[in-house]
């Protein structure tokens, strides 16, 4: 798709070329072009790139919100907030390092799942025998386009104690949990059926960053599947066009070609459509990844990070820590951090989408490498 | 479509493709039709649930048939809580900030995709670059710089800031980068200046992209929860998801009152639901923009 829009690049940055010996345009064009994108420059960078500078000086300081952060009376910490985080015993290491496992385990279930739902219906919808294309499209779409501050409510009545999704459960014998209340981990609660109630001592003495290893392993608590369930319920249709418009762009003929050669369905998919859709599973999951890190609006309006701050992320951590606390340094440190975990993720996809971009084929040899049967492309 | 739909009928020698591809598609419908349950059946429970009375929502929620269908809900909403005020402050967020979005992001896309000028290469490069900040991440340093300027608390720091974004602009850029100069080189030559350039000869070509962008920035800035968490305190100035947050959170008081808040949230959905159905197919473009630009 991309490379559609490099000609155009070309030609419009080729064109005024042309006009380079009348001086007077120029000069009015390098007043008009600064004037145009003033408003913009002037929004961006007093809300965007100043604020980021001042956090920055604030994450550097013990500011408690009262008065000016920027008055020599603010006491400079240096990068003790920092440290506080990953080195020093404390709550605010436990804090932040709770936050961190429980998006992990966030991450960890919500962009395969997310990843291969939008796959699966996007191959369904596309079905060349089946009709009503369009509604289908809209309905899994729909939920992508709404408040997520509305559809969190819509949620939190499913999830509640008399709530849809227990009554559903009960139907089939099953009580259900009290979703918002229940703070166990899953991993826990699988190990508990199998007869491990009491965690071994190896895992109970210690840990990396303040955590005890039966503690990291814990997985997602009850409360947070469901925030889980929403998200991927809002997310995939999203997705799912990505791929669809993937799937579009599909050759029949090559699918006809290897049905030709006697590949099955399942052969057909996974040597012929998979790796033509590579590029799209590749931007979903990274975007999935960059998302997934950044959940704040539905933590803030279902659990506020309880119980037991199992659905504490960092995002939330860092505005709680600022806003209910009123510890800004701190809370802008983790913002920080944050910020990092999100834009090495960000720089990675796109090298690796550039990379790949204008030499569609090394991305292909790279690939085959490793998955010899992508040799059908 | 037809011929492979009729070829079961004809005896053909792969005969035995017949019932496979009744199977198929009868499988392939119950798929459909099993996820569309699980996509739209929560929005038919939370119209039906917001009409119940509210022993009724409790012990009856998957029903989506209110027993007996009341209007308390809704008229607790409009009488008991702020609501009218919320969606006020709503709608003026969004018609201004709207607006703002689509006059300064096409403005700045012009400029970077056909003015001439110092920095313009840099400039483009910051505008991606700061795509990539997520807004999660602004949420304290934007309450620095609003409460700095003075300006926290207050309409001006309610809709300012959501006047302009990179998205937008690197859209417009994309837009206008694909339609041909001829025309524009035509009006210059006839004398009219850049400005005047831009705004009727430009502008009328970009027209869908123009849609695009007011149907992104409408769904943007109505829905928009983070910003106005962070640039506002006092109730009197909150928007609606900030306000429905406020009612789950629970400023109501006593019980669940699990229908006028879905009834609350229902309203809150309506506006970006309309658009949704009549401008679907800008909506699905727009996805399919997102996974270029990035």
């Amino acid at each position: 798709m991309a490379t559609n829009v490099l000609p155009a690049a070309a030609t419009a940055s080729g064109e005024p070329d042309r006009r380079r010996p009348r001086g007077s345009v120029r000069a009015n064009e390098n007043i008009a072009g600064w004037l145009f994108v003033a408003p913009v420059i002037v929004i961006l960078g007093l809300f965007l790139l100043l604020p980021i500078l001042m956090a920055l000086w604030v994450s550097l300081t013990g500011w408690n919100g009262q008065g000016s952060p920027f008055t020599g009376k603010v006491p400079f910490v240096g990068t003790d907030n920092y440290t506080r985080l990953f080195t020093d015993e404390g709550l605010a290491r436990r804090d932040f390092m709770t936050s961190i496992r429980n998006n992990l385990y966030y991450v960890l279930l919500v962009v395969p799942t997310q990843t291969v739902l939008a796959l699966g219906l996007a191959l369904v919808v596309n079905n060349r025998l089946l009709k009503g294309k369009s509604f289908f499209r809209t309905a899994f779409y729909f939920p992508s386009v709404t408040s997520s501050v509305a559809i969190s409510v819509v949620f939190l009545f499913l999830f509640a104690n008399s709530g849809a999704v227990n009554s559903l459960l009960a139907m089939f014998g099953i009580s259900g949990p009290q979703w918002f209340a229940d703070s166990r981990g899953v991993l826990h609660l699988l190990l508990g059926v199998v007869g491990v109630d009491t965690p071994p001592a190896a895992l109970t003495d210690g840990g990396p960053f303040g955590l005890s290893w039966w503690e990291w392993l814990s997985g997602p608590s009850v409360a947070m599947t469901s925030i889980i369930a929403l998200v991927i319920w809002t997310t995939s249709g999203t997705f799912m066009l990505m791929f669809l418009a993937a799937l579009q762009n599909v050759p029949v003929a090559l699918e006809e070609a290897s049905t030709l050669d006697g590949a099955g369905r399942w052969q057909r998919f996974r040597h012929v459509t998979l790796p033509m859709i590579k590029p799209t599973t590749f931007l979903v999951l990274t975007l999935g990844l960059i998302g997934s890190w950044q959940v704040f609006d539905q933590v803030y309006v279902m659990s506020q990070g309880d119980p037991a701050k199992t659905t504490l992320t960092p995002a939330y951590l860092s505005y709680r820590t600022a806003f209910r606390d009123f510890e800004y340094g701190s809370g802008a440190a983790i913002s920080f951090v944050l910020f990092l975990i999100i834009i090495v993720l960000t720089l990675t996809q796109r090298w690796l989408m550039a990379d790949r971009d204008p030499e569609r084929s090394r991305w292909g040899r790279r690939r085959r490498r490793r998955t010899p049967e992508g040799t059908a492309r | 479509m037809t011929t492979l739909a009729d070829r079961p009928a004809t005896p053909t020698r792969r005969g035995d493709r017949g019932p496979r591809t009744l199977a198929t598609r009868f499988l392939g419908y119950a798929v459909l039709v099993f996820f569309s349950l699980v996509f739209l059946y929560p929005f038919v429970i939370q119209i039906g649930n917001s009409l119940k009375t509210e022993p009724d929502a409790a012990t009856n929620p998957l029903s989506p048939i209110p027993d007996p269908l009341v209007l308390d809900g809704f008229v607790r909403i409009f009488t008991g809580t702020n609501f009218p005020l919320w969606l006020g402050n709503s709608v003026l967020v969004t018609v201004l900030a709207t607006a703002g979005r689509v006059f300064f992001c096409s403005l700045a896309g012009y400029a970077l995709a056909r003015l001439r000028f110092r920095g313009r290469g840099g400039l483009f490069a910051a505008v991606i670059a700061v795509m990539a900040v997520p807004g999660v991440v602004l949420l304290i340093p934007k309450f620095l710089v609003l409460n700095q300027l003075g300006i926290y608390n207050s309409y001006t720091g309610l809709i300012l800031p959501l006047l302009a974004d990179a998205a937008g602009v690197f859209i417009m850029k994309q837009f206008f980068e694909s339609i041909p100069v001829s025309v524009e080189e035509a009006a210059r030559i006839d004398g009219a200046g850049i400005f005047r350039t831009y705004w009727s000869v430009v502008l009328p070509m970009a027209k869908p992209a123009l849609i695009t962008l007011t149907i992104l920035s409408f769904q943007g800035s109505w829905n928009e929860f983070p910003h106005s968490l962070v640039s506002v305190q006092d109730p009197s100035l909150f928007t609606l998801p900030r306000g429905l947050a406020d009612l789950v959170s629970g400023s109501l008081g006593k019980g669940t009152q699990y229908p006028l808040k879905l009834g609350a949230a229902l309203l809150a959905t309506i506006p970006v639901a309309i658009i949704f159905v009549v401008f679907q197919r800008h909506f699905v473009r727009d996805a399919n923009e997102g996974a270029d630009k990035t």
